[in-house]
């Protein structure tokens, strides 16, 4: 039952993704469509973190800058194919993310915060000092993503090419969630004791969640490096990784679809809030306390819950 | 010619061109996008900015617009971040359809514009400071602020004339103080000058002693450039002062507000600095062709505001004054035909000196458009 | 090369104290809902703001001062009345996004109440610094230090002698005990708001002379005061004035000694060491999070 409701979401979505650029009047709509999906497939990945494992990151933009300036880096300064590039952003991620994993997961709550808070500053300050290779605060611009004699271009192409590694992505994380993995993870966020108990080596699970989901985070960046006009550290940065946890949260932990609402109601409600003008952060904080407060579980958990109820 | 003159001829060539141009065309607005940073660590260079245009394009409108037809500011906030300013852009060009693009407060959020604007065939005037923007030529986009080039230059020729040789550099490692470093240490060797200790500090950082502490123990420092905006360099100048530095402090044209004299206090006093005319604007001499327009522009600003106009201000006025004026020269918004007219600014007095553009120069400015400035007795005074 | 020494170190206190007032206020929120208020920054932007706007319009300093703390008191209150409380059976997770909410709506707000731009408000004893082996030290570093010290002693005696202290401890050690032995922990709560949002400010205001102040200052100060809080263990007022000092000190050094570019990182990098070997922090409670 519930491996057909799956099916049939990722098919509706499919569905979804495939009618929505005809609603779009012009690619200013598809930029934004384009945004929301880089946006998507790094809070689902990150969801697998917060809301499966139950473990925090306010790091996880570090990783995603990583692979965007990985990228950038190697195509522009070394002329790099950008697909090599972004598999070389993606390794490289993922063994950075290996290597401080299973201290930092010993911490627990807040400390863990802390700590991936501490990594993804790092990171950012990295890439914001070492101009000469990174291009420093004004950025650097990446160039097309090219794959043999084929170049992305314009937005309506990469529409595509996002939609195609959402649904990929979404199909892995939904995959993973109910493998007997992810029933393991499902039981650390109940309890890390009782999984233990049960023979699950809960560091383990912990460990390749925060590589996964890293790694997920760096393909996502290597691809938003060749979008962009010019790619600035801010998307590296704190800022950027509150963002993330925001949209999960917002969304619905523990609830892949709802990252994927999370992050595209987050990434197209400031484009309307423009007609606020100065009014706009307030209306933006309004809009998240006043949803948190009466949707404490997320969007989707909550209107799946509201719309269940009705039906019985 | 007067700031005056110069606007008479305007609506004159104005009311000329809408009699030639037949009703149909006048009804519709002339839309000018522009995307600020208005709020975010650069709204020091983006709240100013997002006043002026607002305020000049209002009083456009209430005088009936230009060639008859009204002005639509179309204005959105990218709050420094460049991504969100690629998005507004490509919103302005795609989906506001605006006729001329008239932002982006800092280097980076430029720079996300110019591939668009390029692409889309959009003339675009900037208001930020670096010389990349404009080097190499890219044929759509043009800028009205000095480049900080031309501000390190200005001020190693101040130095030079004061027989200093060595100096000590603090900057902050943010956009606007990173591309300055850069370009002091690019013009340095015109001047014979070498930079003996180089410290940087991060924006908002509530205290920079150590660093200059540093600079302060470093044999044969003649003197100092701090390069940053915003309350930086305020917290800068307050910790030279406290630690008793003798060397000159050279401040860059960020500081360029009253808003920074008035947070350094005492400590500010001797600070030199090179500055457009604007903020010098009574003391210019009579002669000087600026003086005319500053003090004017100037007048307008207080009156609205309740504060003195920064430099940052009057960026986005000659903008928007260049932008309007190239419109009524090409008779229309045709975007090929008004991006001609921007490049043949010439001759142009605005507050940020007199512009001349060419084919293989964007912005127009030379060093003349810039003075010296001493801070004495808590006000900018001139210096040359 | 000892007055450099001595100088570094008296920029890591004065900087470490700034930390550490900002820190303080996180701990009290924490031990009372085990909640990381987000807005924390945001009181001492409101503190500072509302003391640098009252001053302008010709109120005395000290009259000034207390204004702004109780403005600020008011705000927090509201802020848990309207914001936490409702939502109180969230997750903790959930109760940190509407925090980070809050903190958005209190940015924007004071962005309209207030302006965008710098303000200062005068130190409190002159400007004339402190000679100090040929370091200087300027008497406002002392105002901050000696600040902290004094809320430090007020907040022990406020959680050892007093009824309603007691009370929050208790509520942070178990909250369903403290509920069953009679204790009201909305009422709890409450005070906690108010008392962190009165830290806030009162760090706000001591440290403006020092740092100026605008409405997205509170931004910074959060983050750097979050990391003392969690360097020096979550819930310990102590451990956050340590680990606000070890902050700033280790930044300044790293800017005296290694490279002012990234000292910052230096800071961060000794946070994640001290976490690997103390995982609760320098003072923290071992013990089970919930999160």
């Amino acid at each position: 039952m519930k491996g057909v409701s799956r099916w049939a979401g990722l098919g509706a979505l499919a569905v979804f993704l495939a009618v929505l650029p005809q609603a779009l009047p012009n690619n200013y709509y598809v930029d934004i469509a384009v945004l929301a999906g880089f946006n998507a497939i790094i809070c689902v990945g990150l969801n697998l973190l917060i809301g499966y494992a139950g473990q925090i990151s306010l790091g996880h933009a570090g990783f995603f800058g990583l692979g965007a300036y990985c990228s950038a880096v190697l195509v522009t300064h070394h002329g790099w194919p950008p697909v090599l590039a972004l598999l070389a952003g993606a390794i490289l991620v993922g063994l950075i993310a290996f290597a401080i994993a299973r201290p930092i997961l010993k911490l627990k709550g807040h400390y863990l915060a802390m700590a991936t808070l501490g990594i993804g500053i790092i990171i950012s300050i990295v890439i914001n000092t070492e101009a000469g290779i990174t291009g420093g605060p004004d950025g650097i611009a990446a160039g097309p993503f090219t794959l043999g004699g084929f170049t992305l271009q314009g937005e309506r192409d990469w529409y595509w090419v996002v939609a195609g590694l959402l649904l990929l992505t979404i199909w892995l994380a939904t995959n993973l969630v109910d493998s007997p993995v992810g029933r393991a993870l499902r039981a650390l966020h109940g309890s890390e004791v009782g999984a233990e108990v049960v023979g699950v080596d809960t560091t383990r699970y912990k460990v390749m969640v925060f590589v996964v989901s890293a790694v997920i985070a760096s393909v996502a960046g290597s691809l938003f490096a060749h979008y962009v006009p010019q790619l600035t550290p801010t998307k590296a940065d704190f800022f950027k990784s509150i963002e993330l946890v925001t949209m999960v949260v917002f969304g619905g932990m523990a609830s892949t679809f709802g990252a994927l609402v999370g992050a595209a109601f987050l990434t197209t409600l400031p484009q309307f809030l423009t007609v606020f003008e100065d009014y706009e952060p307030i209306i933006l904080g309004g809009i998240m306390m006043g949803t948190m407060i009466f949707m404490p579980r997320g969007l989707v958990p909550t209107i799946a819950a509201f719309i269940q109820r009705r039906r019985s | 010619m007067s700031m005056k003159s110069w606007k008479n001829l305007a609506s004159a060539a104005a009311v000329a061109l809408t009699a030639s141009f037949g009703a149909a065309q006048a009804a519709e607005p002339i839309k000018i996008g522009a995307f600020l940073s208005a709020t975010g660590p650069a709204s020091f260079l983006g709240d100013p900015e997002k006043k002026v245009l607002e305020k000049y394009v209002a009083e456009y409108n209430k005088a009936g617009g230009i060639m008859g037809r009204k002005i639509d500011l179309i204005l959105y906030d990218d709050a420094g971040a460049a991504d969100k300013a690629s998005s507004f852009v490509k919103r302005l060009i795609e989906n506001d359809k605006v006729d001329v693009i008239v932002g982006g407060s800092t280097t980076g959020t430029t720079m996300a514009a110019v591939p668009l604007v390029e692409a889309a065939g959009m003339p675009f005037i900037s208001l930020a400071g670096a010389v990349v923007i404009i080097e190499p030529v890219k044929k759509w986009v043009f800028k009205t602020p000095h480049t900080d080039r031309m501000a390190a230059e200005k001020i190693f020729s101040d130095m030079k004339k004061k027989g200093i040789t060595k100096y000590a550099m603090i900057s902050e490692n943010a956009g606007f103080g990173k591309s300055g470093h850069d370009e002091t240490l690019k013009v340095q060797g015109n001047y014979g000058m070498t930079l003996v200790a180089d410290e940087t500090y991060a924006p908002k950082d509530p205290d920079v002693t150590a660093q200059l502490t540093k600079i302060k123990n470093t044999p044969g420092v003649q003197a100092v450039i701090n390069w940053g905006f915003g309350q930086s360099p305020a917290v800068v100048t307050k910790n030279y002062k406290q630690l008793g530095i003798s060397a000159p402090l050279y401040q860059s044209h960020g500081v360029a507000s009253k808003d920074y004299i008035k947070l350094a206090g005492d400590a500010a006093e001797g600070v030199r600095l090179p500055a457009a005319g604007l903020v010098v604007a009574s003391q210019l001499p009579d002669s000087d062709m600026q003086k005319a327009v500053v003090v004017k522009f100037q007048k307008e600003y207080q009156a609205d505001f309740k504060a003195e106009a920064s430099t940052f201000a009057g960026h986005a006025f000659d903008g928007l004054q260049m932008a309007l004026a190239a419109m009524q020269r090409a008779g229309g918004t045709d975007k090929a035909k008004v991006r001609d007219e921007i490049e043949k600014t010439s001759g142009y007095i605005g507050t940020g000196g007199t512009v001349h553009m060419s084919a293989t120069d964007h912005m127009g400015l030379n060093l003349s458009a810039f003075h010296m400035v001493e801070i004495k007795k808590g006000d900018f005074a001139l210096s040359n | 090369m000892l007055s450099a020494f001595l100088q570094f170190l008296i920029s890591g206190v004065t900087v470490g104290a700034i930390y550490a007032l900002c820190g303080l206020g996180f701990s009290i929120i924490y031990n009372a809902s085990h909640v990381i208020n987000f807005a924390q920054g945001e009181f001492i932007m409101i503190g500072a703001m509302s003391a640098v706007s009252l001053v302008d319009a010709g109120v005395p300093m000290p009259l000034a001062i207390v204004l702004a703390i109780l403005i600020t008191m008011a705000v927090g209150v509201l802020l848990e009345k309207l914001a936490v409380e409702p939502a109180k059976r969230a997750s903790v997770t959930t109760l940190i996004i509407i925090t980070i909410g809050a903190s958005i709506f209190l940015r924007g707000l004071a962005q309209e109440v207030w302006d965008k731009n710098f303000h200062k408000l005068e130190p409190f004893t002159g400007e004339v610094p402190i000679n100090l082996l040929g370091a200087v030290l300027m008497p406002q570093t002392l105002w901050v230090l000696g600040v902290a010290v004094i809320v430090i002693l007020l907040l022990a005696w406020f959680f050892n002698r007093t009824l309603e202290g007691k009370a929050m401890l208790a509520t942070s050690f178990n909250p369903l005990a403290a509920q069953l032995m009679g204790i009201n922990t909305k009422r709890v709560l409450m005070i906690s708001f108010a008392l962190s949002a009165a830290l806030g400010a009162i760090g706000g205001i001591v440290i403006t002379p020092i740092t100026f102040t605008a409405y997205d200052n509170g931004i910074m100060l959060g983050l750097k005061g979050f990391s003392a809080a969690v360097l020096g263990g979550l819930g310990n007022g102590m451990g956050a004035v340590v680990g606000g000092l070890v902050v700033g000190i280790a930044e300044s050094m790293a800017a005296g000694y290694l490279s002012s570019a990234y000292k910052d990182a230096v800071a961060f990098v000794i946070i994640l060491a001290v976490l690997i070997f103390l995982p609760n922090g320098l003072f923290g409670r071992k013990g089970t999070e919930r999160v």
